[in-house]
């Protein structure tokens, strides 16, 4: 595992997803900074991509900003390495496959270890596809992140058998009431786990401090998102006051 | 464990969350096509629904004008719905109803694959939902009118560039949200595995009939089949039954738009490069960044970034050839086919018909052209109307 993942997994980790370049890169730094001083252990920074298809449309609206402010992947290794040298709160970038693969995905892979990004997380990458990226992950100590699903279903052993760094859990929060939602999450990460010992970190719908400790209580840790999307879409520039104390909120509560 | 690969393309690059429902249908066809019971049902369908065998029509006037190799249209524009897209979707409909599915999903471009699926919807008793590009849905009224007729329930996209690209994405969160009940009706030879090899396989009765036709008619295969390509299922399905006979050239035709030199274009092979979109790996229009290019074509059937994953590998292998065939090109075509043959073809095949314009000249009178009129062009029309500076209401 990457090294600072590693230290990462010693309690319950809090993970915070932004979306680079909105509303621009000034403030994505900012809101990095902030996040780590509020105790976010990893921070997912969204490349944008013109298509992300398996956003919904809170997040897609986020890229579109992003893009439209002339955000490129360049201006993204930039930032991790302005991060990396502030601070040492662990980084992954989370995008779709085609941002990396365009660039020639050793050349990418390279360009963020060398920026000292920990992991890989790409939505439309699944099992199937997956050695394709994590290979050359792997070569230069970076962890590809896999995802489990509700609907992975028979797929939960053979995807946690090949998990690196830790799980992304994709929860039914949304659809179900906490308790189901929970109940359905706790089933999961103990597949997981007598498969193979890695973290499992639980996103998609955890959005307040109650939410947070239960889905703590059954895992290694919560990735927020929607609700920090939702605060820089509304207050734009002068929205780290209000991120930071969002995320220290939800670090209590765990 | 890399499944549905032509070459180094295709694959199935989409979130875990539509993995088991693309490996539900692999199943799912893998146990039905070549069951005896499934076939007879989808012929007698295509036979007496659609309307199939299409004609292979000898366009006499036009190789006497063009002064040339002969030249038959293969006629998908006389199916029921007007298009090609009905093969494919009475295929999938069929397999969505054995699947026990009861609500079909469809992206569309020019409206002709929404209509035909909202059509099997209405024939299979099945709820039907399209998702069409917000520009497309104004370019297309009337087949959005169609879909509504039929029973189908359509959402203007506003995503994006509003158009067949953005239709798709739209259509693929929807099919996430809704697995259990639902079949994405995909409609060109794209996407992740399976759809390339199901699409292509419900398409390839073009080709399988184009065969015997010719031979029949002419004792010998053609020279060169010609089809448009926009993700490619007419196409595919024109060139299947020939890939192995490298006499037969094959020759796909991109919409070059306002130009290949222009940032107005929609030709994926002639200007784009090796990406990874929508669940495979082929060619795309993208910037240096990986992001994909908003791409333009008068037709808004052609008007897509990518390519079918098939055609990009009969492209690598040398086996095709793809040509890019601009809206001014296309327009003359659609007019003067209309004209000669008294045959209005859709906008989408008169790129083919264009490249068969400058083709044919330059054969000798034994050589053979096939054509494939994918579609009619009724609902182009107003479009080209306007085009050409001139106001009709629909």
């Amino acid at each position: 595992m990457n090294k600072r993942l590693e230290k990462l997994f010693n309690g319950k980790t809090l993970a915070a997803f932004i979306t680079c370049g909105d509303p621009d890169m000034e403030t994505t730094e900012k809101l990095a900074l902030a996040l780590a001083d509020a105790g976010v252990g990893l921070i997912e920074l969204g490349v944008p991509f013109s298509d992300p298809t398996a956003e919904d449309a809170l997040t897609v609206s986020a890229y579109e900003r992003a893009l439209a402010s002339g955000l490129n992947t360049d201006d993204v290794f930039k930032l991790a390495q302005s991060l990396r040298e502030k601070t040492d709160v662990a980084l992954a970038f989370a995008t779709y496959a085609n941002v990396v693969y365009s660039r020639g995905t050793e050349a990418f892979t390279r360009r963020m270890a060398d920026c000292g990004v920990d992991a890989l997380i790409l939505a439309d990458v699944p099992l199937e596809e997956r050695e394709e990226f994590a290979q050359p992950c792997r070569t230069v100590g970076i962890d590809f992140i896999s995802f489990v699903t509700p609907t992975s279903s028979s797929r939960v052993e053979d995807i946690a058998k090949e998990a690196e760094g830790f799980v992304y859990c994709v929860s039914t929060l949304g659809a179900n009431d906490t308790e189901k939602a929970c109940a359905i999450l706790g089933d999961t990460v103990k597949r997981i786990k007598a498969v193979k010992d890695v973290p499992c970190l639980v996103g998609f719908g955890v959005n307040d401090p109650e939410q947070a400790r239960k889905v703590a209580e059954i895992s290694d840790g919560v990735i927020v998102s929607d609700e920090i999307i939702r605060i820089v879409s509304e207050k734009g520039k002068d929205s780290v006051p209000f991120v930071k104390a969002y995320a220290e909120k939800i670090k209590k509560a765990m | 464990m890399k499944k549905g690969r032509f070459g180094l393309h295709g694959g199935q690059y989409v979130p875990e969350t539509l993995m088991n429902a693309v490996n539900e249908l692999e199943e799912a066809y893998n146990r039905y096509r070549d069951d005896k019971e499934f076939n007879a049902e989808l012929t007698e369908l295509l036979n007496n629904y659609a309307g199939r065998p299409s004609l292979l029509y000898r366009a006499d006037k036009m190789a006497e004008d063009l002064g040339g190799a002969k030249i038959y249209f293969k006629r998908e524009d006389l199916n029921h719905t007007g298009s090609h897209k009905i093969n494919n979707v009475l295929g999938q409909t069929l397999l969505a109803k054995k699947m026990g599915k009861t609500r079909v999903i469809a992206e569309t471009g020019a409206g002709q694959h929404g209509v035909a699926t909202a059509t099997a919807a209405a024939l299979f008793g099945m709820e039907c939902e399209i998702f069409m590009g917000r520009e497309d849905t104004e370019r297309q009224a009337l087949n959005v009118y169609k879909m509504r007729l039929l029973g189908a329930k359509v959402h203007p996209v506003d995503s994006g560039t509003a158009t067949l690209k953005d239709a798709v994405s739209e259509t693929m969160r929807e099919w996430t949200k809704r697995l259990d009940d639902t079949h994405y009706v995909l409609g060109s030879v794209m996407g992740p595995h399976p759809f390339p090899t199901i699409v292509r396989d419900f398409q390839a009765v073009i080709s399988k009939e184009i065969r015997a036709q010719i031979l029949e008619k002419e004792g010998r295969l053609p020279d060169a089949v010609l089809a448009c390509v926009g993700g490619g299922s007419n196409a595919i399905g024109a060139f299947y039954h020939f890939i192995p006979d490298v006499g037969v050239r094959l020759i796909g035709c991109e919409a070059a738009g306002r130009g290949i030199d222009t940032f107005e274009t929609a030709a994926t092979i002639s200007t784009g490069k090796i990406g990874i979109f929508h669940g495979m790996k082929s060619y795309f229009c993208q910037d240096e960044y990986g992001q994909i290019a908003p791409v333009y074509s008068i037709s808004a059937g052609l008007d897509y970034p990518g390519v079918g994953p098939e055609h990009a590998d009969l492209f690598d292998k040398g086996r095709a050839e793809y040509v890019a065939i601009t809206d001014d090109e296309a327009v003359n075509a659609f007019e003067y086919v209309s004209r000669v043959e008294g045959i209005i073809p859709a906008i989408e095949s008169s790129h083919a018909l264009a490249y068969a314009m400058k083709l044919a000249p330059t054969m000798s009178k034994d050589k053979i052209i096939v054509v494939n009129i994918s579609g009619r062009g009724d609902k182009d029309c107003a479009a080209i109307a306007r085009y050409r500076g001139e106001v009709i209401d629909e």
